[in-house]
């Protein structure tokens, strides 16, 4: 397994695509801490970042580069190895390269100007959301044998959660605003990771005070080992369940 | 000289003021004694040292001068210094340790239907409740420090209490700890400067029916619910500074049922709410610094003929929100540091109106839980649109005259 994942990693190095990701998120946050010495406003700007482009690239990334080594894969199936085993190597390898990237990008100027324990937060639930969207891209890549649709499929995967999902849930708040709504929200916050990375975010940057109770009642849960660990358990929730499902059809699967 | 001689000797005996010394040392040991031995206009010089003497009453108008901060126990039980006289002065002392009560409120000093007292230079240490005036005038409290540790609100009282006083003066104090720092209600003509109130459990200043005071230059920190004003008129806050008062109910400042009063040169930081307004009328909120609040202003459709003009908003996650449609105050001459305007004539005031009310401040004062989606992508999306064609937030509250660059306040 780890010959198969050297090899997929090497691949994954040629393209240098992964470098400029690197470079791109290493240059905004130099570019924020040239611009601002608060470390709250450095990690606000990059919660932005965080939970939009960096599920965008993950995706988009993903499934264009299993489609570039769908190749590399029937030879690789060739030999005696099993399919979970070059499967599993695959997205182990795109998901460790992307989350370095995104660990050196945004945490190395965290290490260069201080504040590293600012970035804790960020930094974790960032490599979470590029763990769930990698195992989302590799389901929506093995439910289509066509690259632009699998493309599109991941890219709806992904314009769902940072979207369509919030109107949804816009609207669940205005139609039963009469109600107490904390725990449904609480809930129902927990089917979309990007929601659930957010609101980890914003409660540990202190505007929690403005959200009056709803707030109080987030603070307290999160705040909580239990929370802690209801977040950490439903993030990982979501990385699994992707992938175990697109292992288990990609056995299956007439290549 | 022989002339300067006769006159003094003339004055002295007209004056006849005695100074008695108090302490172990000397001959008079206790303060009840010297307070019993002295007549009105004399002097206490009480030395260094703890005195335990229950509760004191003083009836004479006596100078008390405590040397080296001598120690006044209430021993957890008794109210220390009971004053009813005119022009008493008290300086120099440490009060610690009075009783708690919930029937009495009981004070390291209680001033009652007296004028012209002074409480100078004194520490006050775990008080129930600090200095106490009721029924009183012209007096001054100046210099003093009040801490105090409580855990509940039940457990502590103010520490500058004042009820039903007029023209008095509270300043240069630092008050900590207490349930509300500085408490005025039926408080006339009256003068708050330069006070450090921080980390009390309720306000750090609470005021009501207390008409044509001015407070200045206080600062106003880490307080339990901020500074509430209520039921007044013709008050001035100038210059204050309201920090960190920060909470799900909190505020910098609460103006309820405020008429013809001044809001200038004030510094609002770092609160959850800047300033809330509530049935408030003719006030003029000008030149004050509103720095990453949560809400800056909150302004209730209660409240009309307040003017805003010349403040700056910078930073704050909410500039305005309100709860109706009807604008009955005038906001202009505003810096906000959101605005996107442009400025084609150079006068450094936009050409384009802002406005102030964003469409998710809106939703979210009529659905308290939709604050869920702060900051999401859905809600900029549906901020900008909103922007671009008001269709929810009140049409006509916008500054129309926002300025280009922030006043230099200060």
């Amino acid at each position: 397994m780890t010959r198969v994942l050297k090899y997929v990693f090497y691949d994954i190095l040629r393209t240098r695509f992964i470098l400029f990701y690197t470079a791109f998120l290493l240059v905004c946050t130099f570019a924020l801490f040239q611009f601002d010495s608060d470390y709250g406003k450095i990690v606000l700007s990059l919660m932005n970042i965080v939970l939009m482009v960096v599920p965008l690239i993950a995706v988009v990334f993903t499934t264009i580069h299993l489609y570039n080594s769908y190749e590399f894969m029937e030879l690789m199936l060739a030999q005696p190895i099993h399919r979970n085993i070059v499967f599993l190597s695959e997205y182990m390898g795109v998901a460790l390269s992307l989350c370095m990237a995104y660990l050196i990008g945004i945490g190395l100027p965290f290490l260069l100007f201080g504040g590293i324990a600012y970035s804790a937060t960020l930094l974790s639930t960032g490599i979470f959301l590029t763990l769930v969207f990698v195992s989302l891209a590799f389901l929506s890549a093995v439910l289509t044998r066509d690259k632009a649709k699998a493309i599109g499929i991941a890219l709806l995967f992904w314009f769902y959660f940072s979207l369509i999902y919030d109107g949804l849930l816009l609207w669940v708040v205005y139609s039963f605003s009469d109600y107490p709504l904390e725990k449904v929200t609480l809930a129902l916050i927990a089917f979309n990771p990007i929601d659930l990375a957010r609101i980890i975010l914003l409660l540990q940057l202190d505007i929690s005070a403005l959200m009056g109770y709803t707030g109080a009642f987030y603070k307290d849960f999160f705040g909580s080992h239990v929370g802690l660990l209801f977040s950490a358990g439903i993030l990982t929730i979501w990385v699994i369940a992707p992938i175990a499902l697109a292992t288990r059809i990609f056995a299956r699967k007439d290549l | 000289m022989l002339a300067l001689l006769g006159i003094l000797v003339c004055i002295i005996p007209a004056v006849h003021a005695t100074t008695y010394k108090i302490g172990n040392q000397h001959n008079i040991k206790t303060i009840r004694e010297g307070i019993a031995l002295a007549k009105a206009g004399d002097t206490l010089l009480i030395s260094a040292g703890i005195y335990r003497e229950g509760n004191l009453v003083l009836e004479k108008a006596l100078t008390l001068i405590g040397e080296n901060f001598p120690v006044l126990d209430g021993e957890n039980k008794y109210e220390i210094l009971t004053v009813h006289a005119q022009h008493v002065v008290i300086q120099g002392f440490r009060f610690i340790d009075t009783g708690i009560a919930s029937i009495n409120d009981l004070a390291a000093i209680k001033i009652l239907e007296s004028k012209f007292v002074s409480i100078l230079n004194n520490r006050f240490e775990n008080t129930f409740f600090g200095i106490y005036f009721a029924s009183s005038s012209d007096c001054l409290v100046d210099k003093n420090q009040l801490t105090a540790n409580a855990e509940a609100e039940h457990q502590i009282g103010n520490g500058i209490h004042l009820w039903k006083c007029q023209r008095m003066t509270i300043r240069n104090n630092r008050i900590k700890g207490q349930r509300d720092g500085i408490y005025f209600e039926f408080v006339t003509d009256s003068h708050i400067l330069n006070n450090y109130s921080e980390g009390n459990m309720r306000y750090g200043l609470h005021f009501m029916f207390s008409n044509d005071d001015e407070y200045r230059d206080n600062t106003f920190i880490n307080n339990g619910a901020g500074v509430a004003v209520m039921y007044t008129k013709g008050v001035k806050m100038i210059h204050n500074t309201f920090e960190h008062n920060w909470g799900s109910s909190s505020y910098g400042l609460l103006l309820k049922d405020i008429r013809d009063s001044f809001v200038l040169d004030n510094v609002f930081k770092e609160n959850s709410i800047g300033i809330f307004m509530e049935g408030s009328s003719r006030n003029e909120i000008k030149n004050n610094e509103f720095v990453k609040n949560g809400y800056a202003l909150r302004l209730q459709a209660s409240c009309d003929d307040n003017v805003f003009e010349h403040n700056n908003f910078r930073q704050n996650t909410f500039d305005l929100v309100t709860n109706g449609s009807l604008v009955l105050n005038t906001i202009k001459s505003n810096y906000w540091d959101r605005y996107e305007g442009y400025d084609l004539n150079k006068d450094k005031v936009g050409d384009v109106p802002y406005r102030p009310i964003s469409l998710y401040g809106t939703v979210i004062e009529r659905m308290p839980t939709a604050i869920l989606l702060w900051r999401s992508f859905f809600v900029f999306l549906l901020d900008r649109a909103e922007k671009a064609i008001p269709v929810i937030t009140p049409e006509n509250l916008k500054d129309e005259l926002p300025s280009m660059i922030p006043y230099d306040l200060r």
